[in-house]
């Protein structure tokens, strides 16, 4: 279980402090999937980062399983437990696919599990095994070896920053798969941050984060229609309905 | 042939293959060949006129190896040697050379391998050296090694040169002339410490039609180590050559990489990429973000980088 309690993050510049995150309290049960939305420059992948260590917080603290790792630094805090996806993973020249996923798993791997990751993050296996993590591999390609990286091995509590961005479709629709079926085994928490809807349809529940607060958290079937009615409510748009247009 | 502890252990980094007195061989100690063997399609003969070997490799060698180290383990040695290689056409052979020193004295050791390659046609060639150096006493550990190549028609050469600790000052010269088709492909790597120097020129002359060359240095500079590199890629025909450094710098070292291309005709295409940065913070983040410390994932960028 993580417990985040008066989480806050201030940056000073140019002398100003100004306050990226307030006040951010929430727990993750175990088992459970949290999906963290919100407008872009909210705050949520600033979470995120305090969350696993690679930014710290200026006030609060977090707890997992009952442990008090606030102070810990990030590869404490990934022994003690936690596994991160980055939005924008970094290459590594000189690196093999294979390499990695080994580093990652912290363990070595057979051909068969590095097969087995690669294909369940929708890559041909034998292509990428042996090929260098670097600038030759797209965003798409290098995204999910990101998320590959994370599933090579047990953690209590996975954080993936934008899962989706960058990835096709057929892709995308294996990873949902894939987090369905982490989370229908109740054996890690997840913490998705995302603004797919199929991804948010996914969450046991929804946590809105806006202007680094928590604007509103709870269960999925109370937040999704408050989430996507003001979506429209604020639209001014005209959409299409019945063949016809209306004023949305 | 037994050798003292030393020396085995330098020979056991610089010839990652395995040295056996088997097949072709030639191991010079302490600036005396000590042992060597011949096989069917390779002859080593020791020349008369000055140190060295000359090393005749028959176009009947298919898929073969030749094993040419040398290890000083004498402190104060100054060794220069001269090695020959004429290579027959269509020969398909893997030469493994390199210099270990091992120097527990004050004073400097130094060797400079003077290496000449006359290559026929159709040939393959593979071409790994390792240089390599330790030792507690306060003398240099020195390696300068001259490495000319001349590759005929349609032939590939595969230059790996590898120095990755102990070498205190090495200034290392490569030129090379490539004939119509011939491939050449070069890949070093370097690191150094301390307050070591590394200088490595190299001079490729792509001189026939539909030749190529591809270049990639990597290199790691630590401590207040030096490095010059100075590859220069001359296009005298219709060819493709593509150079590549790539240096990671830390704490207060410095590099110079200084890619060079020249082109003599109109259908020569030369590319030439340098870059030198400190350890990307994000990659260590990443394999922080594994359970590795910060020195831990330090020294994986590191060895995957020279991979």
């Amino acid at each position: 279980m993580l417990q985040v309690e008066h989480l806050s993050y201030d940056v000073s510049e140019e002398g100003r402090q100004s306050e990226i995150l307030s006040d951010v309290s929430f727990s993750v049960a175990d088992g459970e999937m949290l999906v963290i939305t919100g407008p872009n420059g909210g705050g949520k992948s600033t979470l995120a980062k305090l969350l696993m260590g690679i930014n710290r917080q200026t006030a609060g603290r977090i707890l997992l399983n009952g442990e008090d790792i606030t102070d810990m630094s990030i590869n404490e805090r990934a022994k003690a437990g936690m596994g991160f996806a980055f939005q924008q993973p970094p290459r590594f020249k000189g690196m093999t696919v294979r390499r990695l996923l080994t580093l990652a798993a912290g363990r070595q791997l057979s051909e068969d599990e590095c097969c087995s990751l690669l294909s369940s993050v929708g890559l041909c296996a034998m292509e990428y095994i042996d090929r260098e993590a670097d600038a030759t591999l797209s965003g798409g390609e290098m995204k999910r070896i990101e998320i590959a990286t994370v599933l090579a091995k047990h953690h209590d509590i996975c954080i993936f920053d934008e899962p989706e961005a960058g990835i096709d479709l057929w892709s995308f629709s294996m990873l949902i798969k894939r987090f369905e079926k982490i989370h229908k085994a109740k054996k890690e928490s997840l913490i998705l941050i995302s603004h797919q809807e199929r991804i948010i349809q996914m969450a046991d529940r929804i946590m809105v984060i806006s202007d680094g607060k928590v604007e509103s958290i709870g269960e999925a079937a109370k937040i999704m229609p408050q989430l996507f009615g003001q979506e429209t409510e604020s639209c001014t748009c005209r959409q299409q309905k019945g063949g016809e247009l209306c004023e949305a | 042939m037994k050798l003292n502890e030393a020396a085995e252990n330098v020979l056991k980094v610089i010839d990652s293959y395995g040295f056996k007195e088997q097949g072709a061989y030639n191991l010079r100690l302490n600036g005396m060949a000590v042992c060597h063997g011949d096989s069917r399609h390779i002859r080593i003969v020791k020349k008369e006129d000055k140190p060295g070997i000359d090393i005749f490799i028959s176009g009947e060698a298919k898929d073969e190896q030749v094993h040419i180290p040398v290890v000083m383990s004498e402190s104060g040695m100054k060794d220069v040697v001269y090695n020959d290689f004429y290579i027959e056409d269509g020969a398909d052979v893997t030469i493994i050379a390199g210099c270990g020193i091992h120097n527990d004295g004050c004073s400097e050791s130094r060797h400079d391998g003077i290496h000449a390659f006359h290559i026929g046609k159709d040939a393959n060639v593979k071409y790994i050296e390792n240089h390599y150096a330790e030792g507690n006493g306060t003398g240099g550990k020195v390696l300068n090694p001259v490495t000319k190549i001349y590759v005929g028609e349609n032939s590939i050469f595969t230059l790996e040169t590898t120095q990755i600790k102990g070498v205190d000052s090495t200034e290392r010269e490569t030129f090379i002339e490539l004939a119509k088709g011939a491939k050449l492909f070069v890949t070093e790597k370097l690191m150094t410490h301390a307050d070591q120097s590394a200088i490595s020129n190299m001079d490729v002359q792509l001189n026939g039609e539909n030749s190529s060359a591809r270049i990639v240095s990597r290199s790691v500079a630590k401590g207040t180590s030096r490095q010059v590199f100075h590859p220069r890629a001359v296009g005298n025909n219709l060819c493709h050559a593509h150079v590549q450094c790539d240096s990671i710098i830390m704490d207060e070292a410095e590099i110079s990489s200084i890619p060079e291309i020249n082109a003599k005709h109109v259908d020569a295409q030369i590319v030439h990429e340098a870059a030198i940065g400190r350890i990307n913070d994000e990659q260590l983040t990443k394999l922080r973000t594994f359970g590795m410390s910060e020195e831990e994932a330090e020294a994986v960028i590191i060895e995957t980088f020279l991979n």
